[in-house]
């Protein structure tokens, strides 16, 4: 299991593997946006929490194909399956892998980003709390939306329409959270929730993902 | 002592029976080589056995976790080294030792080459070297020699007498001659599935819209 990790994280970094990727795109829409809205800081500090919100969704399913679709490619996700290790370990494995490269480089590039929304001072602890909350639940729920499209050539599409819907629960409570915490409101309702919904999905998605793997691969 | 029992065994590719009334059983030490014209189901019938897909009827019987199987993919990262790739599969099956393994398949000299600049030959060794450092017992093997030259052939027949010599047991499907004149030698042609047709087995329908 560590193996795969540090095979799935070496291969992220070497050439082509895509690390960086999600956080180029996350510091594209969060530069673009200011130029877009107009540079008045009153409505950018108003709309920075749900932009970066939806800003890190959209990075993470960027590179959600890539979960399983190159070790389909290449044959190892026959082999990894008939490998002594449990497929849904293998699902939540590559969850944590895609988390590393994609999700916490996002909750560690949030505040500086923040600050090219005018987010508010006081906001900035609650974006890298609900992020680091809230993107595993991404990555996870990703994994379900690759297996399910994980034999489909150009999947990418059918991938983000299948998961996207999974994600708005997520993305509601986060911005909620990030919401709530800049105008110092009770935050404790949305970041139970963001936790529960996390803690849920890790629990159980992977279970729907192996499964799906396995009808993919017959 | 019998590893590998196949009983009336009966599989099905895309919802449609190929193979059906299969039945042989492999022992420890021998080979058995799977022969029979494209699309005959040697390749559905490795799949089934390795567990990657339901076996429409029949029963295949061996001791668990006793199985390495190797595609017609390698399974090689491209930009990982031939010791990494090789390294990688060591881990899974907890056996860490790929020395053997690298000498065995003539791969030391390419050890810290990423696997993208390997020759076909090259990859194919590689993915064979794989199957040496699973430890298992049985190993099921799809068109392994594709791509090889004689040099390699003879270098994986050898491998393939010394697995059997330790008491593995190998079963292949294939169209060359691998030299490996003590395998015995099935031909998959008159299993051959009829045609629901012709009275033969429904395949289960919704199969062919997965």
């Amino acid at each position: 299991m560590i193996a795969l990790l540090m095979r799935d994280l070496r291969l992220a970094v070497r050439a082509g593997g895509g690390f960086g990727l999600g956080l180029a795109f996350f510091l594209i829409v969060v530069t673009l946006v200011p130029f877009g809205v107009g540079p008045e800081g009153k409505i950018l500090a108003r709309i920075a929490p749900g932009i970066l919100w939806v800003g890190a969704l959209l990075a993470c399913l960027l590179s959600l194909d890539r979960i399983f679709a190159l070790d389909y490619e290449d044959g190892s996700l026959d082999l990894l399956v008939t490998a002594p290790v449990p497929l849904e370990g293998v699902v939540s494995i590559k969850a944590l892998a895609h988390w590393i490269t994609t999700g916490l480089p996002l909750v560690v590039a949030a505040p500086v980003f923040g600050i090219l929304l005018h987010l508010p001072q006081g906001a900035h602890v609650w974006m890298v709390i609900s992020l680091l909350l809230g993107t595993p639940a991404l990555s996870v729920l990703g994994t379900f939306g690759a297996a399910l499209t994980v034999g489909l050539k150009r999947g990418g599409l059918l991938l983000s329409l299948l998961v996207l819907p999974f994600y708005v629960p997520t993305l509601i409570f986060g911005a909620e959270l990030v919401r709530r915490g800049a105008e110092g409101m009770n935050t404790e309702t949305p970041l139970l929730m963001l936790a529960g919904i996390t803690a849920a999905t890790v629990a159980l998605v992977p279970f729907a993902s192996a499964a799906a793997i396995r009808v993919n691969l017959r | 002592m019998s590893m590998l029992s196949v009983e009336g065994l009966a599989v099905s590719r895309g919802g449609l029976p190929v193979l059906e009334g299969l039945s042989f059983s492999l022992d420890a030490g021998h080979a058995l080589v799977l022969r029979g014209p494209n699309g005959v189901g040697k390749t559905t019938l490795l799949r089934t056995l390795a567990g990657l897909q339901p076996a429409l009827a029949g029963t295949v019987s061996m001791p668990p976790e006793s199985m390495a199987y190797a595609a017609h993919s390698d399974g090689l990262k491209s930009t990982l080294t031939v010791r990494e790739n090789l390294g990688f599969w060591a881990s899974v099956y907890a056996t860490n030792d790929i020395e053997p393994a690298l000498k065995r398949m003539n791969l030391q000299s390419l050890e810290t080459r990423p696997a993208h600049s390997l020759s076909a030959g090259q990859k194919r060794r590689l993915g064979l070297a794989r199957l040496l450092v699973t430890g298992r017992p049985i190993w099921v093997l799809d068109e392994p020699t594709v791509s090889l030259d004689t040099a390699s052939v003879a270098l994986f027949a050898e491998a393939v007498r010394g697995h059997l010599a330790n008491g593995g047991a190998a079963l292949i499907a294939t169209h060359i001659d691998l030299g490996l004149n003590e395998a015995k030698v099935l031909d998959l042609t008159p299993f051959k599935a009829k045609t629901p047709e012709e009275g033969g087995m429904q395949g289960a329908f919704d199969e062919a819209f997965l």
